[in-house]
């Protein structure tokens, strides 16, 4: 019996127990406790599901869903899920790194790479790109005031590609080794000469499965923005994170190309002897450099744009105040989009073209820090005068402010290649892209779960608790990565697992300090979310606008329905519900209703999704019929979808009228609340609007806003 | 807005089928955008070629070499009357809804295409059996066969949808995403004619004289 034409190159050496059996040590325990993690993990859900008898509701409410609201709780399902695991994978290197001055610390060195190159992979492609574009899924059509994406079942499938990217990777802890070659994977390292296991297959097609995936949202989001607003949405008045979420559609599109080009180019090298990268026969690795960087860089604000966006919207609405330089905020976007393209040669200064060629770059790069700082300064002025509510999302967002800032000088620092040779590959360097993921990008996140939540599941979350998770994260982050800049002065490179200089071991003892801190941040938002979820009957805001807010998200009920809008708005200034509270005509019936026409569930996404794994899998170990079979399967799933021509339901004008009429006659029966009170249990969701709230004596009754019946 | 208003470039419905035409708006400008991402894929092969094909060369052949521009330029003439062929199937499916007429002009561009996808496995071959030429030979010979055969992948898949649209045609008749497929199948068929006029000019005709 032939077993590889079976199982290609999986033998039982392959499982990450295997090694600890036959060759245990403290490292091959913490992998084969990794590994047990994720298999009892995925036990564990399988019970609870079996017990609970989950499996329908998932497979008819989630899996099979193409609404954009749940796309997008799926996606940061996903974000929440994968973060646990590579912020884990941190605190360890963190440890490694403490624990090894002058000694071996307790992983071995293959440990350690396999751990640095899931941290970023995972971080970059399955945490922060799944949580921005879950996000903008949830988001973005409720702010253009659209009922769903302009193509819901590609919006499906681009959830399950990536979902599948993210199972490859969960599935790497238990059957192989990952790669060891860093999230950029350069070659010749990760060659097939050098790095002959699976690990970099691994690497590959997880990454690629995410960036088709990537590409697909890119240009969804991009198409309805641009014709599915409602109307009176002019490009003009739309909210600032839809600008931000227009902008990195328009990165996704450009820049996910050269990745996949790379990708397939690596893989070739390895699979079928190419030599695009190889070392000799005239591969040329510093191409490698090129396509991956040509990507790299705009995915840095594929990642920071919506952030951006979450940031004005917070900052706006939390000092209930128009946002200052609205049309100067549109413009630095814009700027930041097109120039994240001019600059990706910072990434390697040191491969050897000519200085005048890295001087280019270099100021190009600064250049960059010009409309960020409009931003910043837009920022700052929309809190002067403001009447300021320092809630947890505003306090994320003061820290980003402060530190943020502090990143982007060292930002400007290392745009300068003559600094940048003296600390390129040091933690200097890991210092400060920290420095602007972390404030950046994760607080930007954390700040919109906060924010957005008592949208998505009608109940706000505790504030206590995301305060103290805030008061852990913000020193957290500041002790875990400013002695990382100290340590990079010091000469302390990066990527390494021991070392000999034992002045570095106060700073790496410090940082230690921050990753604990870290760590018990995302257990007290952990402890967060199953609070609030006990108590969501106090903190319950069934009525959608707990924060008194500004976009067209906060006019409808938390959740909303399927159908998003009852009838589609019409938008005559900026801050559209914001205007119409003030004016009075919120929470108005409209004339008539419609029949609403909604896409039916469909089985198509999670057997692409399903299939898409198995045959990133097979690629993986060589498995080839698996890797032919699942090839076809996807094929097959996409033709018979395209016979079906009964892809749609209607939803009679008579339900969409009965649940609107219930929910704005619960609006009007519900008094409104001040700010003052904003985090009490009077909150329901009906918000009087500061500008409303001075004059008038007795708010609490709601007079001020009876006008708007 | 008005049905003029709402013109986009390329194919379209307008003053045929004006429902149609409509629907075809987000549909087709989506489709547009997806091409343009598959452009910058091309663009980036393109660079790569242009690197690798000066310095990617090693001790392989050049392309002077191995390049054989008369059968190139026949698979430009096949690949160019294919798109042509296209055009009409467009025409009789927007002023006729003729299905015969279409399915007839289907055919001519599938036939046209397979022979341009046939004669490119042939060139592969001839250069792999008597020029030594497989990719696994230079960086330079890995560069061009990613190209071409990314290119060629694009075509042969564009045939296989041709196919089942062919199938859709007969069984569903000019349904309005019939229609809207047929219209998006198009712009990829032509798409792909201007990937292939890059291929010819800047890899053939540049490869052989210099």
């Amino acid at each position: 019996m032939n077993w590889e034409l079976i199982f290609g190159q999986i033998t039982w050496d392959s499982f990450v127990f295997a090694g600890m059996i036959e060759n245990p040590s403290l490292s091959e325990a913490i992998a084969s406790g990794a590994g047990s993690i994720a298999v009892l993990g995925a036990l564990a859900t399988v019970i609870l599901l079996t017990v609970k008898g989950w499996w329908v509701p998932l497979w008819r409410d989630w899996l099979t869903s193409v609404d954009h609201k749940k796309v997008g709780i799926m996606y940061i399902a996903i974000a929440l899920v994968m973060f646990a695991r590579a912020v884990i994978e941190a605190a360890l290197m963190r440890a490694q790194q403490l624990a090894a001055t002058e000694g071996a610390g307790f992983l071995s060195a293959d440990h350690f790479g396999q751990l640095f190159s899931t941290h970023g992979t995972i971080m970059i492609f399955f945490v922060a790109m799944p949580f921005i574009t879950g996000l903008m899924n949830y988001v973005m059509p409720l702010q253009i005031g659209a009922r769903d994406v302009s193509f819901p079942l590609l919006n499906a499938i681009s959830l399950m590609l990536t979902m599948a990217g993210a199972v490859l990777i969960m599935v790497s802890l238990v059957v192989g080794q990952f790669s060891t070659g860093g999230w950029s994977a350069y070659p010749p390292f990760t060659g097939i000469e050098f790095s002959p296991g699976e690990g970099v297959d691994y690497w590959i097609w997880a990454v690629s499965l995410g960036s088709i995936g990537s590409t697909l949202t890119g240009l969804n989001f991009a198409v309805t923005i641009y014709k599915k607003r409602c109307p009176g949405m002019t490009l003009f008045r739309m909210p600032l994170f839809t600008w931000t979420t227009l902008c990195t559609s328009i990165l996704m599109i450009f820049a996910m190309a050269p990745l996949t080009a790379a990708t397939v180019m690596l893989a070739l090298d390895r699979y079928a002897g190419f030599h695009f990268f190889t070392n000799g026969d005239g591969g040329n690795m510093m191409n490698y450099a090129n396509l991956f960087w040509l990507f790299g860089h705009p995915e840095v604000y594929i990642l920071i744009l919506p952030a951006f966006g979450v940031w004005s919207e917070v900052v706006a609405t939390f000092s209930s105040k128009r946002i200052y330089g609205y049309t100067s905020l549109v413009y630095a976007t814009m700027c930041i989009a097109v120039l994240s393209f001019a600059v990706w040669l910072h990434h390697f200064f040191t491969m050897g073209q000519s200085a005048n060629v890295n001087a280019i770059f270099g100021i190009a790069t600064m250049i960059i820090g010009v409309p960020t700082g409009v931003k910043v300064y837009d920022w700052l002025l929309t809190m002067v005068g403001g009447r300021i509510r320092f809630s947890t999302p505003m306090l994320f967002h003061i820290n980003f402010l402060l530190t943020f800032i502090l990143g982007g000088m060292t930002g400007v620092l290392l745009a300068n290649p003559g600094v940048d040779f003296q600390v390129h590959n040091t933690l200097f360097l890991v210092a400060h892209f920290h420095n602007m993921i972390i404030p950046g990008v994760l607080f930007g996140m954390f700040a919109a779960v906060q924010f957005w939540f008592p949208k998505v599941f009608g109940f706000r979350l505790h504030e206590g608790l995301g305060r103290a998770s805030f008061w852990c994260f913000a020193p957290g982050f500041l002790l875990a990565f400013f002695p990382l800049y100290w340590l990079g002065m010091m000469g302390a490179t990066r990527r390494t697992y021991m070392w000999s200089n034992p002045d570095y071991v106060p700073w790496l003892a410090l940082a230690m300090l921050g990753a604990a801190l870290i760590l018990a941040g995302f257990a007290l938002m952990v402890m967060q979310i199953v609070v609030s979820v006990r108590q969501r009957a106090q903190l319950a805001a069934p009525l959608g606008d707990p924060w008194d807010g500004r976009a067209l998200e906060w006019s409808i009920p938390s959740p909303p329905p399927a159908w998003n809008f009852a009838v589609l708005p019409e938008v005559s200034s900026q801050d559209p519900f914001y205007e119409a509270k003030k004016a009075g005509t919120a929470y108005r019936s409209p004339a008539a209703y419609e029949d609403i026409e909604v896409p039916r569930n469909t089985a198509t996404a999670p057997l692409i999704g399903l299939f898409a794994c198995a045959w990133a899998f097979a690629l993986v170990w060589h498995i080839w019929w698996l890797a032919i079979a699942s090839f076809v399967l996807i094929w097959v799933v996409v033709i018979v979808r395209s016979f079906e021509t009964d892809t749609e339901e209607t939803v009679p004008a008579a339900t969409v009228k009965a649940a609107n009429e219930a929910f704005l006659a619960a609006v009007r029966a519900t008094p409104g609340v001040t700010r003052d009170r904003e985090m009490t249990s009077d909150n329901r969701g009906r918000a009087i609007p500061e500008s409303l709230e001075a004059g008038a004596g007795a708010l609490a009754s709601g007079a001020a806003v009876e006008v708007s019946r | 807005m008005s049905l003029s208003e709402r013109l986009h470039p390329g194919l379209n419905l307008a003053g045929t089928d004006p429902e149609g035409h409509e629907a075809a708006e987000e549909v087709l400008f989506g489709f547009w955008i997806f091409l343009m991402s598959d452009l910058v894929l091309f663009a980036v092969l393109f660079a790569t070629y242009a690197a690798m094909s000066v310095q990617g060369i090693a001790d392989g052949p050049l392309p002077a070499e191995v390049f054989d521009l008369t059968a190139a330029f026949v698979e430009t003439l096949l690949l160019l009357l294919s798109s042509f062929a296209f055009g009409f199937a467009i025409l009789a499916m927007k002023y006729r809804e003729d299905r015969r007429g279409v399915l007839v002009w289907l055919l001519l561009t599938g036939v046209l295409g397979a022979a341009f996808v046939a004669m490119e496995l042939h060139d592969y071959y001839v250069m792999i059996t008597q020029h030594a030429a497989p990719p696994q030979a230079s960086g330079f010979l890995s560069a061009y066969y990613l190209l071409t055969g990314t290119h060629a992948l694009h075509v042969s898949s564009g045939l296989v949808w041709m196919a089942i649209m062919s199938i859709q045609i007969a069984v569903l008749g000019f349904t309005a995403p019939v229609k809207l497929r047929l219209m998006r199948l198009a712009l990829f068929w032509h798409m792909l004619d201007v990937v292939w006029i890059g291929i010819f000019t800047f890899v053939y005709l540049y490869g052989v004289a210099s």
